[in-house]
């Protein structure tokens, strides 16, 4: 086994997702911020796996098989939800592009009153 | 460890990429090489089925539809605009530094001894996850299997022209 600890993937996680946080705020094009909001759920799936391999369970659950699984069940269940968000997002930009001829983030404030 | 210090300097590096590039197919590609190397931290975890899963799911299906929008809005050419240097620019990196400096100084400390891997090896084999996932978490996944169709018909009414 590697002599890693929980606080490496920690700051890893934290690394990529205040990266993918500036990308959000930073960018103007939507397809690029779709991209960093991809990276902060990937980050957060890092950490929510080095929990769950490094931190103990409580005694009461430590025979059954799904207390070391939640972690992994949460990633499962993150990837199935990005994906749907993606599909939807990308439909809607498409939809946008149609109706206007342009992706400016700037330029969308139709609800802005 | 030298492999995961690698492995995660070239995540980090690919992040930063696809911030920094003003090309969204290089922006693409940098999250390419981000998610094949957190795969194979993955593995390192000893989540062997959800690292197989982040390379099938992500960077094969996820990515195809990023690089497919890209080509169907022609943002690849050289006509994308130059992203502006504004105020906003400045703030947002401050928020990411502010927000980093935050979290890693109330966090860390409570974990800098957790160094030992409590889980058993197996526990991300495909049996054990297919276990649980069919009995103790069957109720999530069939909600999850109802929103992912939800996800088909929305796009697909998105992308008619007329309805």
């Amino acid at each position: 086994m590697t002599g890693n600890n929980l606080a490496d993937y920690l700051t890893l996680g934290l690394i990529m997702f205040s990266i993918g946080a500036v990308g959000v705020i930073v960018r103007r094009n939507p397809i690029v911020i779709f991209m960093c909001i991809e990276l902060m759920l990937n980050a957060v799936n890092l950490t929510f796996l080095a929990f769950a391999r490094f931190t103990p369970t409580s005694a009461a659950l430590a025979d059954r098989a799904e207390s070391f699984m939640s972690g992994q069940m949460m990633v499962v269940f993150v990837m199935a939800v990005a994906a749907a968000e993606v599909a939807v997002g990308l439909g809607i930009i498409m939809a946008i592009y149609r109706l206007r001829n342009e992706i400016d983030i700037d330029e969308m404030n139709l609800l802005k009153g | 460890m030298t492999v995961f210090m690698v492995l995660s300097t070239i995540a980090i590096l690919a992040a930063l990429g696809v911030v920094l590039f003003s090309s969204p197919v290089r922006s693409a590609l940098c999250l390419v090489f981000n998610f094949f190397t957190l795969a194979f931290i993955y593995f390192g975890l000893k989540t062997e089925l959800l690292g197989i899963t982040q390379i099938v799911v992500y960077t094969g299906a996820i990515m195809v539809l990023f690089l497919f929008v890209i080509m169907l809005l022609n943002l690849g050419g050289p006509q994308t605009w130059k992203e502006r240097f504004e105020f906003r620019t400045v703030l947002g990196f401050g928020f990411g530094f502010a927000l980093a400096a935050v979290i890693a100084s109330q966090v860390f400390a409570n974990f800098q001894y957790f160094d030992k891997p409590q889980a058993p090896d197996s526990f991300g084999s495909p049996q054990a996850l297919g276990r649980v996932l069919f009995t103790h978490y069957v109720w999530p996944f069939e909600v999850a299997s109802i929103l992912l169709l939800i996800g088909i018909v929305g796009s697909i009414m998105l992308a008619k022209r007329k309805l």
